[in-house]
């Protein structure tokens, strides 16, 4: 909690505080004795559980709980009476703690994500290295390394970016005064108890929605108080035009929201337990899950980054985006189009044909709007193209839309579903969704993280760009490596599966194409080793940075030309 | 007697078919409010929101 408290409550203004009597606000005394009455609750859950994992669960909540009430009366005898005000001389007074916050865990997810990943890439070449036990096992990591790199590290950096650029481009103060904290804090709280909860076997056993019930009813509480801190700041901007970027994260923010409204609802054994039903069944499960599932990359992975790349790669490059114009266009493009390309999961399964038609259709029609992105992004830099030269971090953002291309290409072809008959089920899939999980999410919020954290802790500039630029070429080579050896995995994998000896008999065993496999799962594994200690040596960085950074000096605001 | 609130008759293939031809108009109208010439300059500076403000 240490951090917590370096993040908090900067007070820049050294103004004289009025003599007024302190009292809580109505926000301050409701949010704890409703956490003094959740902690009360969870006591009881937590002796009355069923199970093993529930209990700890049931704890850690009272626990985290009564941490939440003594943090807010803390915060009450340390603050002075009055709340931060919304502007100093007439500037916005932007409140940054809530996204320092997250930036501080992103990163920390972020390298918790990687190597989780690289272990379980590495139990793929050396199934040793499970070690036997139920904990360490593939089926229980690779929801833990999924999890911890979209939604801890690429949520985390999607929360703190929003809540950076909407304050930004609405040149407001965020709305709410502990409503941030609480989105933020009871963000990482749920990625907490769905992560623990992957090791202790708690799952619903559907992809990218593995958390069980109580996760889900505490995400569904959290989101709902992100998007009103998001509406509110916007709805009491200063800026009259809704920037380009806050639409993407609006859309990013609303859709996650019925998505996991959509494919959650699951009917609990007992309150007092972990385990609960999925109401949906059969076919139609499948397609709800994939309805959610593809929109999640669609919507958490595709319009929360392009709203990042809309704000950050403008004012890295110091140029205009290159069309405005076309940012609408492919903006509403991808709402319309997104959210029909699911059934391109369920090819050749019991889903009736039409449907799969459908998917396959919308997913090739997504081909124009996700390169009118593109093409925007990069376009952007014309008249900066130099910059590439000497600017490691714009470099990153530039590569990471290359890969957002590249990715957005790959995804629709693999959606034909001759194309994916050969492709389902084999390396290529996750070499595909590793180019544009590396390449594009990675690479972006590296770079936003890379611009964001001289901005908000009011440094000059980062510690080192010779480390960024290191930080970039190893990991572009971990990229490469990993998204080539599942390439050529993938087809060798495909390839083998529907070979027929002139008899009619299937050529190879299904073992064999396993072992054919190794010597690319060693490849693989030592690409995401390389992205691994690009995020170390980017920790690194960041840390100094904050550490040991110059100061950037703020002109006095009575100094100022007038406008 | 034929019962007239059941799925069937609010799922008719009217009421299912009428949102492609209403989202195809939606989509229509955002294109042509992004290309009107008369927003153009509108737009521009809206490009220029991240590099201007403080």
């Amino acid at each position: 909690m240490w951090f917590l408290a370096a993040c908090s409550f900067e007070r820049e203004s050294a103004m004289p505080q009025p003599s007024i009597s302190k009292s809580m606000t109505a926000g301050e005394s409701g949010l704890a004795v409703v956490f003094a009455v959740t902690a009360f609750l969870c006591v009881i859950a937590a002796a009355k559980a069923l199970d093993a994992p529930f209990a700890f669960h049931a704890a850690l909540s009272a626990a985290a709980s009564v941490a939440v009430v003594f943090g807010i009366v803390n915060r009450y005898f340390d603050r002075p009476a009055e709340l931060p005000p919304a502007e100093i001389n007439g500037r916005p007074n932007y409140n940054m703690g809530p996204v320092k916050f997250t930036a501080v865990m992103a990163m920390f997810w972020g390298i918790a994500g990687f190597l989780v990943g690289l272990i379980i890439a590495s139990q793929l070449a050396w199934p040793a290295l499970n070690f036997d036990l139920p904990w360490t096992s593939f089926g229980r990591l690779r929801p833990l390394h999924t999890s911890a790199v979209i939604f801890a590290f690429g949520g985390n950096v999607l929360i703190g970016t929003s809540l950076y650029v909407v304050q930004k481009s609405c040149r407001v103060r965020l709305a709410g005064d502990l409503a941030p904290w609480f989105v933020v804090i009871g963000y990482n709280f749920f990625i907490l108890i769905a992560g623990t909860g992957y090791l202790l076997g708690v799952t619903q056993s559907k992809e990218y929605a593995e958390p069980e019930w109580y996760a889900d009813l505490w995400l569904t509480i959290v989101w709902v108080a992100y998007l009103l801190v998001f509406l509110a700041t916007i709805i009491k901007r200063k800026e009259p035009h809704i920037f380009v970027a806050n639409w993407f994260y609006l859309a990013f923010i609303v859709t996650i929201a019925v998505l996991h409204l959509g494919n959650n609802p699951a009917l609990p054994v007992s309150v007092f337990g972990s385990k609960s039903y999925v109401a949906w069944g059969g076919i139609q499960d499948a397609m709800f899950q994939w309805w959610y599932g593809h929109n999640a990359v669609g919507f958490f992975l595709t319009a929360g980054f392009l709203a990042i790349m809309y704000y950050f790669i403008p004012k890295r490059a110091e140029r205009p985006i290159y069309s405005y114009r076309l940012s609408i266009i492919h903006f509403w493009a991808l709402i319309f189009l997104y959210i029909w390309a699911g059934p391109h999961h369920l090819h050749y399964t019991a889903l009736p044909d039409w449907t799969q038609t459908l998917g396959m259709t919308f997913s090739i029609m997504l081909w124009m709007p996700s390169w009118g992105g593109m093409i925007n992004g990069l376009m952007t830099l014309s008249g900066a193209w130099d910059k590439l030269r000497t600017d490691p971090v714009l470099r990153m953002l530039v590569v990471s839309v290359a890969f957002y291309g590249m990715s957005t290409f790959e995804g629709p072809m693999m959606s034909i579903k001759v194309v994916n008959s050969l492709s389902h089920y084999t390396d290529w899939t996750i070499g595909h969704v590793h180019s544009g999980a590396l390449g594009w999410v990675g690479f972006v919020s590296f770079g936003a993280l890379y611009c964001m954290v001289p901005w908000v802790w009011n440094r000059k500039g980062l510690y080192s760009l010779k480390l960024v630029n290191w930080h970039f070429w190893i990991a572009t080579l971990g990229i490469v490596l990993y998204i080539s050896a599942m390439w050529v995995s993938g087809i060798l994998q495909g390839l083998m599966w529907r070979a027929y000896t002139s008899l009619g008999f299937l050529e190879y065993s299904f073992i064999e194409s396993v072992e054919a496999m190794h010597p690319f799962y060693i490849i693989r594994a030592a690409g995401g080793g390389l992205f691994l200690i690009g995020a170390l040596i980017m920790a690194y960085n960041l840390w100094m940075t904050v550490r040991v950074g110059e100061q950037e000096v703020q002109m006095p605001v009575a100094l100022q030309p007038a406008e | 007697m034929k019962a007239i609130l059941t799925l069937d008759n609010l799922a008719s293939g009217l009421v299912t078919t009428i949102w492609t031809p209403v989202f195809v108009a939606i989509f229509l109208a955002i294109i042509a409010y992004a290309l009107w010439p008369r927003n153009k300059a509108a737009f521009d500076e809206a490009a220029r929101l991240p590099l201007r403000e403080e």
